[in-house]
Formats: structure tokens, sequence, C-alpha cells
């Protein structure tokens, strides 16, 4: 890298002009260099890839790394933060299958992909269904305005995955707590370790309970027994899924429902049509997930070899992020991107990722949004928002875009 | 149109089954189990997306 030119590399993220739209950089950037330079909060520079096309080839080469103890892992933490505590790198070299590549990654993965078909997730509907009409019930009860996210958009997702991973109920609170300090970036450094150790503690523990006892049906139970038979992972790294799956099943379905809620409420038109037909709702999920692709800043990778792509080439050990957000507002891809169309087929989006890390709970992901979106327009038809759209707590600061609060009258 | 589903590449995402439900299904692993691997014309263009969509492209056609 030419280190003359360092100044003019922009620092990564770039901010929003509008909280509906992603920065305005990545459009440009598209068009001029859709890989390109940018200076990730630890003062390393790596590779920002804003182009669809470029985005889903990369992120399906096998030249790419997602081992994020790799020195050049862009990481989302200044060098000052990663310095104040090593307590933080106990969830970050705890290993779980996100982090692997290759073989040792197919493996980790395989172990669990059965708990995730389409059969299994269809037969956890029905019980989605109770605890979204539960949701709306405490929210119907509680004084107006009330809060959507505390009521629903966070209860739902946390009660779902807590109980698929066999986690008590009585710890889901702490679980939503901990979860959110560590995908936040306005939390300080030491509350986000005691939030990491706190997850980490409760989760080994956990872990050994069900180890150590007769296997219990849930999905930490069944990847225990699973791995008995063929073993591929070691105890850490059971403990290390088991916290990946609890974080990435929880903040990110928890943002992806205040965000599709707001889109609704603001686009009348749409809702009618969609509380009038639920089978409209499918796609209007898929256009949801494409517009506000809430996990913007990942995924990251690590180059292994030399790649050309885009008219540049990134070198071996170089960082990468691959921006979800800027790769499904490409207006090569999707027409007027900045359209919420409800009718577009937006199947292709990368909002769930692409290549062998794609989200492996995507259709848990649906089913939740399906069953929340359709039963609040069901069962509140006179759901409104209780602030301007353009006022609410937009999450500027944390690395899955959401809102903080969404006050409603229902 | 023939299909080749390689369940080694497969990383259960179950996106082919969303495009082309009447050609691909899933096993007891979650795997990709296809239906047909000589699907009726009709179905070409699901399968066409399916392969599209599938992100760890586990599937291939080969056009007659």
């Amino acid at each position: 890298m030419t280190e003359t030119l360092d100044h003019d590399i922009p620092s990564f993220p770039m901010a929003r002009a509008c909280p509906m739209h992603p920065p305005a950089e990545y459009r440009e950037l598209r068009g001029r260099e859709p890989v390109s330079r940018v200076r990730m909060p630890d003062g390393q520079v790596a590779w920002l890839v804003t182009k669809h096309e470029l985005a889903r080839k990369l992120l399906a080469d096998p030249r790419v790394s997602a081992d994020r103890l790799h020195p050049a892992f862009p990481g989302r933490l200044t060098a000052e933060q990663r310095a104040a505590t090593e307590r933080v790198r106990r969830l970050s070299t705890r290993r779980s299958m996100i982090h692997l590549d290759g073989a040792e990654h197919g493996a980790h993965r395989k172990i669990l992909t059965g708990e995730f078909s389409l059969r299994r997730i269809a037969a956890l509907r029905p019980r989605v269904q109770e605890i979204v009409d539960r949701s709306i019930d405490e929210m119907l009860a509680a004084p107006q305005p009330a809060d959507l996210v505390e009521h629903v958009s966070q209860a739902v997702p946390s009660l779902v995955i807590c109980e698929l991973l066999g986690v008590p109920h009585e710890q889901r609170r702490d679980f939503h707590e901990w979860a959110g300090m560590l995908v936040s970036r306005s939390v300080s450094i030491r509350e986000r370790a005691a939030a990491s150790d706190a997850l980490n503690d409760f989760l080994e523990d956990l872990v050994t309970e069900k180890e150590r006892g007769e296997p219990t049906d849930d999905l930490i139970g069944r990847l225990i027994a699973r791995n008995r038979q063929t073993p591929v992972m070691t105890h850490d790294e059971i403990v290390g899924t088991a916290v990946m799956l609890l974080i990435a099943g929880h903040q990110t379905t928890a943002n992806m429902i205040s965000l599709g809620v707001v889109a609704l409420l603001e686009n009348p038109e749409h809702r009618a049509r969609i509380a009038a037909d639920p089978s409209l709702l499918p796609p209007a999920i898929e256009e949801m997930l494409r517009y506000f692709s809430v996990v913007e800043n990942a995924p990251a990778r690590v180059a292994t070899e030399d790649i050309e792509i885009g008219g540049v080439t990134i070198r071996k050990d170089e960082g990468i992020v691959v921006s979800g957000l800027a790769a499904d507002w490409d207006d090569e891809v999707f027409d007027h991107p900045d359209r919420l169309d409800f009718e577009r087929g937006a199947r292709h989006h990368v909002a769930f990722g692409y290549g062998v890390h794609q989200c492996l709970g995507q259709n848990l992901a649906r089913v939740e949004l399906e069953v929340v979106f359709e039963t609040l327009l069901r069962r509140v038809p006179g759901l409104s928002l209780a602030v301007p759209a353009e006022e609410l707590p937009y999450k500027d600061d944390a690395g899955i875009y959401g809102i903080y609060r969404v006050p409603v009258n229902c | 149109m023939h299909i080749t589903a390689d369940r080694e590449r497969c990383v259960g995402a179950a996106q082919c089954v969303l495009a082309a439900p009447a050609v691909f299904d899933q096993d007891e692993e979650g795997l990709v189990a296809p239906l047909t691997v000589d699907p009726a014309g009709a179905d070409g263009p699901a399968v066409r997306q399916a392969v599209h969509l599938c992100p760890s492209s586990a599937l291939r056609i080969d056009e007659e």
C-alpha cells in the first residue's frame, strides 16, 4: 500500500445523513472505486467493498479468511479500547464457526445445520406465535405510549433463542442486557468486559451442567449428544457456539422488528394491503431485510492470498470489510434502492451474508418477523408511532443498526 | 436440465428449498436433498434462481 496517500483514506464506519439511508459515501465509492481503502477505528487500513456483485464474489472466495485473531482482521474497537482490557479478548478468542475457515468451519456448521432446517423451524412456529401473543398482551397492558422495543422487539427473539438453546427464562433480562452491551459502541470498555464475562460465565456453567447430566432436549443438549458420538468441538468451542448463537439470534432480529414496524407504520398503503392479505408479507420482509441490512459493518475478512478484484489487488494478509448495506443499495442490482418496494423480488440481498458463512439462523429470523408483523397488524390495527419517525433514537453507535426505543400507541 | 447437488459443499441455508420447493428438499441433517435431478421445464426459472441464491455454490445445472 502506498503510504504517501494515507491522508486520503476515509475513516470507517462512515456517518449516515438520514437514519433510513446508508452513508452517502457508499454510493460515490461504488461508482468510482467499488473496492476502496478505509481506515478502521484501530488505525489499520482495510478494503471496503460496496458493490453487490463483488461482495458476493469475495464472500464466496476460498482465499478469504474469517479468522478474527489474524492481526489484520478489521476490528471495530480502537487500539486504545483493545489494549484497555485483556478480558474482552476472552470472548474474541473463544472459537465458534463464524471465525473458522475451510474444513474446520464445515464440520462445525454441519453439526448444527439439522437444527435450522426449514422443517425444524416450521415446527417452532406455533411456539413463536404463543411468545408473540404474550408479548403483545404485555404491550397492550402497559401504560401508553408503550415501548415496542421493550415489549416486542427484544422480548420475542430473546425468548425464542433462549428457549431454543435451553437457557432458563429467568435469565433473559440479563441476557438482553449483556448482548446489547457487546454490540454497542457507546458502552465503556469496562462495561463491555463485564458483560462479556457474565455471558461467558453463565454459558460456561450451563454447558458444563448439560455435559455432566443426562442430555437435555434442547439445541445445546442435542449438540453435546451429537458431539459425543462424533467429536467435532471441544468444550470451549461448544460454549463459544452457544455465545455466538445467543448474540446472533438476538440483536439482529430485535432490530429488524423495530425497523420493520416503523417501515410498515410509515407506509400506510402497504400496511393496509398486507393487513388484508398476509401472503404479501414474505416478499415485503425480504425487501425490509435488503433495505435495512442491519449487520452493516460485517462481515469482515482477511485475504490469505493476493486477490485481484474490482480493479485492485487485495494483498495477502490485508483486511476486508464487505458492507452488506452498501451492496444491498447497489442500483445496478436493485432499481431505485432508496425506495422501499415491497413487491420487488429482493431475495438476492446479502443481508444474511453470502458464501459458506451465510447466516444459519436466517429462516428462524424470517419466521419470527412474519409472525410478529402479521400478529401486530391483525391484533393491534390502531398501532401508531407516538413520535415522528425521524425523531426516534437510531443506533448510530452500534455494530448492528436499529432503534433504541419505539414509543407506540396501541 | 440436469441438477447436480453437492452435499459436501452444502451449508444448509435452504435457499434452494425456498426458491424451488417442488425440486429441492432438505434431509434430517439440513443438507440439500433434491426431489428430482431432472426437473420439468416449467421449474426452470425457479431452479435457476435456486442456483443463483445458493450461498455455497453447491448446485450446478447442465442445460441440454
